[in-house]
């Protein structure tokens, strides 16, 4: 287990402000909360682009080749049937179906993606660092080891409070 | 700066000009070498609507952004603005095409001496009157309000009036309501009317569709030709990316429409509907498949990443090949009504008179940037424009 520094703002733009000094001081920033996205902020935190779209892209991929492969093989091999005079190997209207499919696959690997790489799902614990976040508090969290030396957790608290933050809280 | 105005260079105007004598020459050639006076006409048709379209698409880019009160699209209207001025040249050569012996060539059902029992039930519709009638009145809405909405946004950048906003976005709404309903039926009346037994309730959007896509093509070629020549430089990869992301969207829209259409007919297998895919499978069956891969597959494989939308390193060459894939798209659809499989090519005529219409294109088009400042600085969305930026 590790501790976490919080502290927080009322205003984006302080926010914003904040976390390009604590930046500037070195300390690193494990999350920003707030109660609705933040123009700048992905910017302001270097977070890298999501690579949530491959994830849709490589799941797409799979459901176009399982959803027309599986048709392909039922109606050539398995259990060929005469459809109004149509070839056996009907691409039309193999079509409609592999796009649900691409459509399904590309979604699910989507949430299956954003669960696991956000460590979500069911039994998941919740970290609440602080409930107003949800309302009208923009949180920045610091995270510290369990055993740090109290003037570590201080000299932090000190840097954040330079920043501008309007109040500071510790978790366990 | 803010303020600036394009300046047509001389050599591009001249580039431009010498492009629509090759046409006219070609036009002579393809006359006196004898490809049939069928396929000549098809190819002033295929022209004239294309380009034609591609006005019609301009204005309506900018019309639907002003309704919907976009703030991005701003900074690239006068763009849409210039290749709306395109419409009374289109439609006059349109007119005159029909006028001067082109809807006898084109159109079976003009010959009244033998008309079958089906074409019989459609006089209502397909007379000669009644044809030009509809005509007249598509061309007089259009430039009529491309002329209307023209001005307004003009009037509105001189005197940053807001009366004049309030007038030009009314207009914006009425042009593409009139749009909506004139680009199907025109679309009836000049395309499908070619095979004049056959029909398909999806044609009109169909076509729509595609001229959407290479409208939006023709428009990211000339921001980006624009921005080359050291013009609009407020327009950024933000705006760039934007109209990747419709190059895209309309590219599978398309592809949708296609399907739809394709597919239900396939499937029912009706005589009378699966003729028209059957001459087009039997005698144009490369241009079938060309067509669906230069305007679906290469704009969906190369457009998908973000980054590729994001320069021109990729979106030229895709909105080029999207401006050459809705041209053999409208190609399938009138040579093989018109010319038939045996007399039909690609040549000299084709070629010829598509280069003439580019450089008549082009040259109405950039000729209309020079008369109004290229940033339109009083229009009320002008600032949120430049601070625009896109996340996906």
């Amino acid at each position: 287990m590790s501790k976490y520094i919080t502290a927080y703002y009322s205003d984006e733009e302080d926010l914003l402000k904040g976390i390009g000094q604590i930046k500037a001081d070195g300390l690193k920033i494990m999350d920003v909360l707030t109660p609705f996205p933040v123009h700048g902020l992905d910017k302001a935190l270097s977070i890298p682009r999501s690579r949530l779209t491959r994830v849709a892209f490589w799941g797409g991929a799979v459901g176009a080749t399982l959803g027309f492969g599986f048709q392909a093989w039922v109606f050539t091999i398995d259990y060929p049937l005469n459809i109004g005079g149509k070839p056996f190997f009907a691409v039309p209207s193999f079509m409609p179906v592999a796009f649900e499919l691409t459509v399904l696959f590309s979604a699910f690997a989507m949430v299956i993606a954003f669960f696991l790489s956000n460590k979500l799902g069911p039994g998941a614990k919740p970290v609440i660092h602080d409930e107003r976040a949800t309302d009208d508090r923009f949180l920045v969290v610091v995270e510290v080891e369990e055993n740090s030396p109290e003037e570590r957790i201080s000299q932090i608290e000190q840097a954040l409070a330079k920043a501008g933050a309007e109040g500071i809280t510790l978790k366990a | 700066m803010e303020n600036q105005k394009f300046i047509f260079p001389r050599k591009l105007a001249s580039i431009t000009l010498s492009m629509v004598g090759i046409g006219v020459l070609a036009l002579v050639v393809s006359y006196f070498t004898g490809v049939g006076s069928e396929r000549i006409a098809a190819n002033l048709l295929l022209n004239s609507y294309y380009f034609l379209s591609l006005g019609l698409i301009g204005l309506f880019l900018v019309t639907v952004h002003t309704i919907a009160e976009s703030g991005w699209h701003t900074s690239i209207q006068r763009v849409g603005e210039a290749m709306s001025a395109f419409i009374p040249v289109g439609g006059v050569l349109l007119l005159l095409l029909f006028v001067l012996g082109g809807m006898h060539l084109l159109y079976h059902w003009t010959h009244t001496d033998h008309l079958d029992a089906i074409l019989l039930k459609k006089v209502a519709y397909l007379n000669t009157p009644f044809f030009y009638g509809r005509l007249l009145v598509y061309l007089v809405l259009w430039i009529g309000l491309a002329h209307f909405i023209r001005k307004n946004s003009l009037l509105l950048d001189q005197t940053g009036d807001l009366k004049f906003y309030r007038k030009f976005r009314m207009l914006s709404a009425v042009f593409v309501v009139v749009l909506a309903i004139t680009s199907v039926t025109a679309s009836w009346d000049w395309l499908m009317s070619i095979d004049a037994h056959w029909f398909s309730t999806l044609y009109g959007w169909y076509v729509f569709s595609s001229m959407l896509a290479s409208g939006t093509a023709i428009l990211i070629l000339l921001v980006i030709a624009l921005k080359q020549m050291g013009y609009m430089t407020h327009v950024n990869q933000e705006h760039i990316h934007d109209l990747g992301k419709y190059l895209f969207g309309f590219s599978i829209f398309w592809a949708y429409l296609w399907f739809s259409q394709y597919m239900l007919i396939w499937y029912a297998n009706i005589p009378e509907e699966t003729v028209y895919f059957y001459e087009r499978h039997k005698h144009f069956s490369d241009v079938f498949y060309v067509n669906l891969i230069l305007n679906f597959v290469v704009p969906f494989f190369a457009l998908m990443t973000r980054n590729s939308k994001r320069g021109s390193l990729i979106m030229v060459p895709v909105a080029l090949i999207i401006f050459i894939g809705h041209w053999v798209d409208l190609y399938q659809l009138i040579m093989p009504g018109v010319v038939g499989g045996e007399n039909s090519g690609i040549g000299i005529p084709e070629i010829g008179i598509t280069i003439g219409y580019v450089g008549l294109f082009l040259f109405v088009v950039f000729r209309s940037l020079t008369k109004a400042p290229l940033v339109p600085k009083h229009h009320p969305f002008y600032k949120e424009s430049l601070e625009y930026h896109t996340q996906y």
